[in-house]
């Protein structure tokens, strides 16, 4: 097992050298990193030529890479293109967000998509069944920015017909928040419109797979078995089904986290939130390389992370898999 | 099996899948084709086939946009500002403040989005046969780089790739954007075409096909590639839904198609702009998005279903 997670480990130390040096030399190439300079009137030439040097935009691609290999291990990622301002404090503070609000959407998600997708289950083909996997199909089917937008319009428009402020549709917190209990309610009356709209997809997708999921297990040998016990149908479902059934989403919820940060993108850019997301856009409005690549380094660490948690769990959960 | 495929394109060509058969019993018999099989229970599908219906209206919508539309694209008229959706005119889908007509502006979104889409899907489709194809059955260094290729893409969150590819590579126009979804969508083809061929090499119908002297190209082509039809042609049908709607957060988050092209995403943002007092600005393009990518859901859960009869569910 420990062999395995280090050669895991050591495997994707070298997958993200390989696609940091790939992304590098993309963007280099392909972005020319002194263009937002030109468009500042009245650059000195003395001013031009510290960007230049401080970043080393002189020498080749490989040796450009090199420095940025130094910064990102050795010095926090370095600094911003233009600003000088270093990435890592901002890309903590970021991640903080964006963090609380995904985990949020997504443990949310999890137990609304197991009471639809179990009770799907249990009745298959009833009246109930349909009605989600009709609005599942439609939850796939509404873009992420669409749902945001219409939930501010929606707000808005109860605003000015009654006078409700229902809920806010900008920024993670108001203007004066206060402190302890009252920061955190101030907090959640703002997440409420970003969590629903990321809990969408999710709820849509995990449903489904609940469904399968357990109308698989439902046939399998070993629940004919425990209502031959005479268990009642409530336990057999529930400790012998419903248990079997969730491994699987383990699997599931690990791998769609990259796809969860792409939700946040559009979320926090829609609700203008302070996160992630909003970080990685403002980046690449600014066609800066270096907080873009920071982003993706970290972003991509996570995703690795997670991949090995949920494997390892896997194993542990189920038994017939095994490591070597 | 795949002889049965092939001699079924052929009988679609030619008009005549159904032969009758005289058994002398006095029942008379069809022998169908796969493909008529296929046929028949994709039309007893009937969400499948009314969306399919919807589809094609909302694809002729498209193509004809020019002839169609009321109003041309970008044709102010400011006596008709600000319109909210009304017969009168044929403001259906009301106007912007600078008098512009949302229906016809959703016209030409639509011809511009739905070929992004399609174009993608078949890309991707073709790219990812032809090496998840090769890695499948070769299964040597093809395979080896295709899935550290794989494994490379799966590390990065799939959004931030494109939206940072179109940054780079200078966006706005609708063939680089289709480009760049297509470049990241094969791989997933890609693997799951790899997997069929996996366990199809190992048929004995391939060894039959070997053993007669079958080249390797005439394996592929005519005894494997038959017989993953069905999964690649479901597969390519949902890449249609899921780059529709990809474009469109690409477009809306200003990084995909630009004007002077119309694009559904970014006909929503640009009714963001204007405030959400003219909510019929956001919503129908929106709207329309969603319509588009349900029923390629429906058409190709339909599919699923024709293709693979032992996974037929029961529906209303």
């Amino acid at each position: 097992m420990l062999s395995y997670v280090v050669r895991r480990l050591l495997y994707s130390v070298v997958v993200l050298a390989a696609a940091s040096f790939l992304v590098f030399t993309f963007v280099s190439v392909s972005g020319d990193p002194l263009a937002e300079l030109n468009i500042i009137p009245n650059l000195s030439e003395q001013s031009r030529q510290n960007v230049i040097d401080r970043k080393h935009l002189d020498d080749p691609i490989p040796v450009r890479y090199g420095y940025w290999v130094r910064d990102a291990v050795t010095n926090q990622f370095g600094t911003t293109l233009l600003g000088d301002r270093p990435i890592l404090p901002d890309l903590w503070r970021v991640m903080k967000n964006t963090l609380q609000l995904v985990l949020v959407a997504e443990l949310l998600a999890i137990l609304v998509a197991i009471g639809i997708g179990v009770s799907s289950a249990r009745r298959q083909y009833s009246a109930f069944d349909y009605t989600a996997t009709t609005v599942s199909f439609l939850g796939l089917a509404t873009p992420v920015f669409w749902l945001a937008l219409m939930l501010q319009v929606l707000v808005v428009q109860v605003y000015e017909h009654t006078g409700l402020k229902l809920f806010p549709i900008a920024s993670l917190n108001s203007i004066d928040p206060g402190t302890g209990i009252h920061f955190a309610i101030d907090r959640a009356h703002h997440l409420v419109l970003p969590v629903l709209v990321l809990m969408v997809a999710s709820v849509a997708s995990y449903s489904r797979y609940i469904r399968a999921s357990m109308l698989e297990v439902m046939g399998s040998d070993y629940m004919r078995t425990a209502r031959a016990k005479g268990l009642p149908e409530r336990q057999v479902t529930m400790r012998h089904g419903f248990r079997n059934a969730l491994i699987p989403l383990v699997t599931l919820v690990a791998l769609s986290f990259g796809s969860l940060l792409g939700g946040a993108i559009v979320v926090e850019t829609v609700f203008s939130l302070d996160g992630m997301g909003l970080y990685f856009v403002n980046a690449l409005r600014a066609n800066d390389p270096y907080p873009v690549m920071a982003w993706l380094m970290v972003t991509a660490t996570m995703i690795i992370v997670f991949n090995l948690i949920a494997d390892i769990a896997y194993g542990y959960l189920d038994p017939r898999v095994r490591y070597e | 099996m795949s002889d049965d495929a092939s001699s079924a394109a052929r009988d679609l060509t030619s008009g005549s899948p159904d032969v009758p058969l005289a058994y002398g019993s006095g029942v008379e018999m069809k022998a169908r084709s796969q493909w008529a099989y296929v046929r028949i229970r994709f039309l007893r599908h009937r969400l499948a086939v009314a969306s399919l219906i919807v589809l094609v209206l909302i694809g002729l919508v498209g193509v004809f946009a020019p002839q169609l539309a009321p109003y041309g694209y970008d044709q102010p008229n400011y006596d008709n500002a600000v319109q909210s959706p009304t017969l009168e005119g044929w403001h259906l889908f009301g106007t912007d403040q600078l008098g512009r007509d949302y229906l016809s502006r959703v016209m030409y979104g639509i011809r511009t989005s739905l070929w992004v889409a399609f174009f993608v899907a078949f890309l991707s489709t073709a790219i990812g046969t032809t090496i998840g194809a090769l890695a499948g059955y070769y299964s040597g260094h093809v395979d080896n780089l295709l899935m550290r290729l794989t494994d490379l893409m799966l590390t990065l969150p799939g959004l931030a790739v494109l939206l940072t590819a179109s940054v780079y590579l200078g966006s706005g126009d609708p063939l680089k954007i289709g480009l760049i979804l297509a470049f990241l969508f094969w791989t997933a083809v890609a693997r799951i075409v790899r997997g069929l061929f996996l366990s199809l090499r190992e048929k004995e119908f391939v060894e039959a096909a070997k053993a007669a002297g079958a080249s390797d190209l005439r394996i592929i082509v005519r005894h494997m590639l038959p017989n993953c039809l069905g999964p690649i042609i479901v597969y390519a049908t949902l890449l249609v839904a899921a780059a529709i709607l990809v474009e469109a957060a690409l477009s809306f988050l200003g990084f995909g198609i630009q004007p002077p092209n119309a694009a559904l995403g970014k006909l929503v943002s640009e009714g963001q702009g204007e405030g959400f007092d003219l909510w019929w600005l956001v919503t129908f393009p929106g709207l329309v998005i969603v319509l588009i990518a349900l029923c390629v859901n429906f058409v190709g859960d339909g599919l699923r279903d024709a293709f693979d009869p032992t996974q037929r569910r029961i529906r209303a």
